[in-house]
């Protein structure tokens, strides 16, 4: 089987949020960037469980600048046979969509594989956008993914329970929380990433039709309001009588 | 501008989160001085989408149950019938597989979860796991825009209007629902919840839950959990709140026995009220809480059965 999985460059969930240039971009300064983790822990994690399962290939994909290649070597690292940089900015989710498109259409892909969103722009669009210009069907947040033959079965959860879903690849799936767990990288793993092969692409331009005019903080909380743990009763008649919210 | 906004028929019913995105695509609607025709599908009353707002209904009677490319020429097929050039549509499960292929297909720019009317083709949304804003400008000429679930509201402004039967044909699905496995048939699903209770380690053990579900059930509340809960099993994967987990974002969350470690937090910072419960003073959660008590879990909560179970005999 040959799998693409998608990978996304995200800030370390512990960072500070500031922006720059009046707004209009993230502040990198002393920010962490790691493979975002819908990519990495469930889409990346569960595409090598398959290969070693049944055979086949994982590559990793990526739309950035050279910053891109530490987070592509983690996922080299972890296991992925080798990666593939398209060499332009991520300006938006249907750019991006388009340049790996373009780079998947020629190449057999049975499964292409994405995390649910990214947790920097939760936009979730990039993975519907690739299955429409593929012309694959695709399944949004599965949390469980197996393969037989050309056959997928997945799970979503749903209100109060799962839905059992099936697809005949080649498919777009994304990854939700469930997919496969975490696996942190051995030693062999790290050194064998730095000769595998990364192939970069340098595509032609893509027009964007979205952009960000500037960002916010969102407004910052009041002091928390402190009740006593044996008058904890009075909480009730607060939620109702002042936050109006029972 | 007119606007087509779609609204999904989940098992003959109407969600919330498809009853949002029908007010926030009337109410957007309305402050451009354009129309709002609403699409769905099944068998359903359509005619009461008419009460958020819309002008116009159009009902697909044929199409039970549809996957995302269907959804797609569906909406498609009736944006041109209603001459729209925007496109509104939930941020739900359903709304993420139609959303981006409609986009493509339409050649139009999209912005996915907004959570306010946008200012002319300037879009709000949230980032960074909610823990900034985004102002997207769409320089495109036509435009999808997806809701994002309990941030505008449902809101009933208007009164039933006529339902006009439409006719399209859409393709067969390839995403085919083979079974449906509801481990609970009562509760109150999580994404849809306006209250919330919450709680994590410092319930011990899962055995200790009965005063969670309990306090849940008196408020009228769905139950959730943190990362490190789920992930030792004590409560089910969809109860995980959190980055990694889902992002709820209800009028009133109450966290007990939660630190409220900055990844739990990008999952429900959206909350209007957050009332914090925790033995521990120096626990992160309670900068980011509105109500705060510093106490154990085992003391503090059948204190709030009491007062929720007196509180809801005097309603």
């Amino acid at each position: 089987m040959k799998l693409l999985v998608c990978i996304s460059k995200a800030p370390d969930t512990t960072s500070k949020i500031a922006f720059a240039n009046g707004n209009t971009s993230f502040d990198e300064a002393g920010v962490t960037f790691i493979v975002n983790p819908y990519d990495e822990w469930y889409a990346l994690v569960r595409a090598l469980e398959l290969k070693e399962a049944q055979g086949g290939s994982v590559t990793v994909i990526s739309v950035g600048g050279s910053d891109y290649e530490q987070i592509i070597r983690k996922a080299l690292a972890i296991g992925a046979d080798d990666a593939v940089r398209i060499d332009a900015p991520e300006t938006d989710a249907l750019s991006v969509a388009k340049h790996i498109a373009d780079y998947a259409k020629e190449q057999g892909f049975d499964l292409i594989l994405t995390g649910k969103e990214t947790i920097n722009y939760n936009g979730s669009i990039v993975p519907g956008m690739l299955a429409e210009l593929l012309s694959f069907p695709y399944v949004t947040l599965a949390s469980k993914l197996h393969v037989n033959g050309n056959v997928a079965t997945c799970e979503r959860e749903i209100a109060g329970g799962v839905e059992v879903l099936e697809v005949t690849l080649p498919a777009v799936i994304s990854a939700a929380k469930g997919m496969a767990e975490q696996r942190i990288p051995n030693m062999k793993g790290i050194m064998s990433a730095r000769t595998k092969p990364l192939q970069v692409i340098t595509p032609v331009a893509f027009a964007a039709n979205t952009s960000v005019q500037n960002f916010e903080m969102p407004p910052a909380k009041s002091a928390c309001k402190f009740i006593a743990p044996e008058q904890a009763a009075d909480l009730i008649q607060l939620l109702h009588t002042e936050a109006k919210v029972i | 501008m007119n606007i087509l906004v779609f609204a999904e028929n989940q098992n003959g019913k109407f969600p919330k989160s498809a009853l949002e995105a029908v007010s926030f695509a009337a109410a957007w609607a309305k402050s451009v001085g354009g129309s709002c025709t609403a699409i769905t599908h099944g068998q359903i009353d359509a005619s009461v989408l008419g009460n958020y707002g819309c002008n116009r209904v159009l009902h697909l009677a044929s199409l039970a149950a549809a996957d995302g490319e269907q959804i797609t020429a569906l909406v498609i097929a009736a944006a041109e019938k209603s001459a729209a050039n925007t496109i509104v549509l939930s941020h739900d499960t359903t709304g993420k597989s139609a959303a981006p292929r409609i986009a493509v297909r339409w050649n139009a720019g999209i912005v996915s979860g907004a959570t306010a009317i946008p200012h002319g083709t300037t879009v709000k949304k949230n980032v960074f796991s909610g823990k900034a804003i985004a102002h997207v400008n769409i320089t495109s000429e036509k435009q999808v825009v997806t809701v994002l679930p309990n941030a505008y509201g449902v809101h009933a402004t208007g009164a039933p209007c006529a339902v006009e039967a439409f006719e399209v044909s859409v393709p067969a699905a390839r995403v085919v629902v083979k079974e449906v496995k509801l481990e609970s048939a009562e509760g109150i699903p999580l994404p849809e919840a306006d209250k919330v209770v919450s709680a994590g380690r410092g319930m011990k053990g899962p055995e200790n839950w009965g005063i969670i579900e309990e306090l849940a059930k008196e408020l009228g509340a769905a139950t959730a959990c943190s990362r490190p809960v789920s992930d030792i099993g004590w409560r089910p994967h969809h109860e995980h709140v959190g980055q990694t987990g889902i992002a709820i974002r209800p009028n009133l969350y109450i966290a007990v026995g939660i630190s409220g470690a900055i990844q739990h937090l990008a999952g429900v910072n959206g909350s209007q009220v957050i009332v914090v419960i925790n033995k521990d003073p120096e626990a992160p959660f309670f900068k980011a809480a509105d109500y705060g008590i510093v106490g154990d879990a085992f003391e503090v909560v059948p204190q709030l059965i009491a007062a929720a179970k007196a509180f809801n005999a005097t309603k």
